[in-house]
């Protein structure tokens, strides 16, 4: 059976991901240097859109991968947040660096959490991730030092502590902002490339299967669950970071940190890296174009939603990417035969 | 021979439904075993316990001399238990050959540029090298069902459970799976092999079992089993040892 071995590689890249590297640096030196050339709106905008980014990263991580269908990402965006408040309030630390300290700290509240759900399957996980996240709120609307039911500011001493000028200081959240994107996109990237990922796409596409042949389902839903908690708590860090003001109504919101995330992975196209990305812009030009009309501005996102499912089940990304064999991120593996088998 | 695998007063029962009444049986280190029976019998439900997709009420499994009765799947596959499923669960968005790659890092614990050779290599026994780039879920349904063996086979199984994958081949694609699962077996793998092609079966298995309402009704040689009364009856109209494909079931 050893004998006539076939000679082949394993290779990994495409054409569209190499030129897709090459626009990408393109890319990345403008992002770098846009705050030298545009103004504080701009600046704001952008952060808000790297936020989402990774949000939608994330829970398509969860959702699109592990098959753990979370609407209660808030419960991480807002634990957060509020760890940096506490950890800025009680221990003076320096918001940058009270960012990666929340996100271990949302990681460590994940375990028990996970202990909660993952006891839960299906529409009762989501259920479960959604009660514990109400939860969450309540509990913070009780802690008075946090400013309990009504929220607090960031202490003025604090936020100069980032830099004393307000411009600068935007710039400096604005390239953080971006740092937590690229790592977040490095991470799902990295992660899909390697054995995990291997086990994590088997899992999305059979539980039965995967199990069958080797994969500990449940210690991989795990382990992707806690590195989103923490990755999903340093994005809520870094929103109310910038927004420099929180309350648990607005940090514990199930529309904001998850139902748009919802909207932006399902149309983007879940299940592959390019799908949130897609999403998310997608939602902020729909958000720039419809976003003054109000309640019609809601239905509209309803219907683009519907429609994309009815059209392009797979998503924006999936419709295009099915059609031209497109892939920007090559997390897969093609054989290439150098030399047919000897038969 | 030592048994390699044992089942011991197993029972399972869905709801009212009992799918498993109170079922003993052995696979010996090595051998190659069939087993028959009509349609809703509980042949693939015997898989699921062997395999862990399913847990037994009663009884007692044993592998390797280890009680595996409570162990979850991907350890019973660890352990060397590799399993094809009768309706295929093929890993849709992969490629051919990462679908192998799953099974040869997780199910044989080791790195992943060690077992490129053993996934080429089985990709090649199964016929599927052709396929290597293709996603899983373009496959025909023939494909798929040798996908579904070949993953299985590239966990390095001790012993290997394969779920009705002759049905609908042609003669010539019949001939080329009975030589694939005699290949595997050569190597050392014990097979356990539910068919409705009696003549593919009959090529590859030394010892046949009958499986009829959950009960396990026959146990003896191929000859012997095909011309007892009761598995007459079950096949009514088909001569034993004669060359003929039982109906495809129409669940599969
Ligand atoms: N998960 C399940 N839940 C309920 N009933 C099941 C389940 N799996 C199998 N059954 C029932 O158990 C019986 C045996 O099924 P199965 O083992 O697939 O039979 P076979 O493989 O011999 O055709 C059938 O009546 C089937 O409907
Ligand atoms: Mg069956």
């Amino acid at each position: 059976m050893i004998a006539a071995l076939p000679t082949y590689r394993v290779e990994r890249g495409t054409t569209a991901s190499r030129i897709g590297t090459i626009l990408g640096v393109v890319l990345l030196a403008l992002l770098i240097a846009l705050p030298f050339l545009t103004g504080r709106a701009t600046l704001r905008l952008a952060i808000e859109i790297f936020a989402y980014l990774t949000l939608a990263q994330m829970w398509n991580l969860l959702a699109g991968y592990a098959g753990l269908v979370s609407v209660g990402q808030q419960a991480f965006v807002g634990f957060g947040g509020y760890m940096l408040f506490a950890l800025v309030l009680f221990l003076g630390l320096n918001p940058l660096l009270a960012l990666p300290v929340a996100g271990v700290l949302t990681a460590a509240v994940a375990v028990p959490t996970a202990f909660v759900v993952f006891r839960l399957r299906g529409a009762y996980f989501a259920i479960g991730t959604w009660v514990v996240a109400e939860v969450y709120r309540l509990s913070f609307a009780q802690v008075s030092a946090l400013g309990g039911g009504s929220g607090m500011s960031l202490p003025a001493a604090a936020v100069r502590g980032i830099a004393a000028d307000a411009q600068l200081r935007e710039s400096i959240i604005y390239w953080v902002a971006l740092a937590v994107a690229l790592l977040a996109l490095a991470t799902v990237y990295l992660l899909l490339r390697s054995r995990w990922g291997l086990a994590l796409t088997a899992i999305r596409d059979s539980e039965p299967a995967a199990e069958s042949v080797g994969v500990d389902n449940d210690r991989t839903k795990l382990v992707v669950y806690l590195v989103v908690a923490a990755v999903t708590g340093v994005t809520g860090a870094l929103i109310f970071l910038q927004k420099l003001r929180i309350a648990p109504d607005a940090a514990f919101s199930v529309n904001d940190w998850t139902a748009f995330v919802i909207f932006m992975t399902v149309i983007g196209g879940i299940g592959r890296i390019e799908g949130p990305i897609v999403g998310t812009l997608v939602f902020f030009v729909l958000r720039a174009l419809f976003a003054d009309y109000g309640a019609w501005y809601l239905m509209l996102l309803g219907l683009v939603a519907v429609a994309v499912m009815l059209v392009a089940p797979k998503g924006l990304w999936g419709y295009v990417a099915d059609r031209f064999a497109l892939q920007l991120f090559p997390v897969q593996r093609r054989v290439r035969l150098l030399e047919e088998p000897r038969a | 021979m030592a048994a390699i695998l044992t089942m011991d007063d197993v029972s399972k029962r869905f709801g009212a439904l009992v799918v498993t009444d109170r079922l003993s049986m052995e696979l010996r280190a090595g051998e190659a075993l069939g087993v028959i029976g009509p349609n809703g019998a509980g042949k693939s439900t015997l898989f699921n316990l062997i395999a862990g997709g399913i847990r037994a009420d009663s009884g007692k499994i044993t592998f390797s001399g280890h009680d595996i009765t409570a162990l979850p799947p991907h350890e019973r596959c660890r352990m060397g238990i590799g399993r094809s499923y009768q309706i295929p669960h093929p890993f849709t968005g992969m490629t051919v050959f990462e679908n192998l790659l799953v099974g040869a890092i997780f199910g044989d614990g080791r790195g992943e540029a060690e077992v490129y050779d053993l996934c080429i290599d089985v990709l090649r026994r199964t016929g599927l090298l052709r396929k290597a780039n293709a996603l899983a879920g373009s496959l025909t349904l023939l494909e798929r069902k040798r996908l579904e063996m070949a993953r299985a086979l590239a966990t390095n199984p001790k012993v290997l459970l394969l779920d009705e994958i002759a049905g609908g081949l042609t003669e010539h694609e019949c001939h080329e799976l009975v030589d694939t699962v005699r290949a595997a077996h050569a190597t050392g793998v014990s097979i356990i092999w539910i068919e409705h092609v009696l003549h593919a079966l009959r090529a590859v298995v030394s010892r046949l079992i009958v499986i009829n309402f959950g009960q396990k009704i026959e146990d003896g040689p191929p000859d012997a089993v095909m011309a007892s009364p009761q598995v007459r009856e079950i096949y009514m109209g088909i001569e034993a040892g004669a060359s003929v494909t039982v109906p495809e079931p129409a669940d599969a």
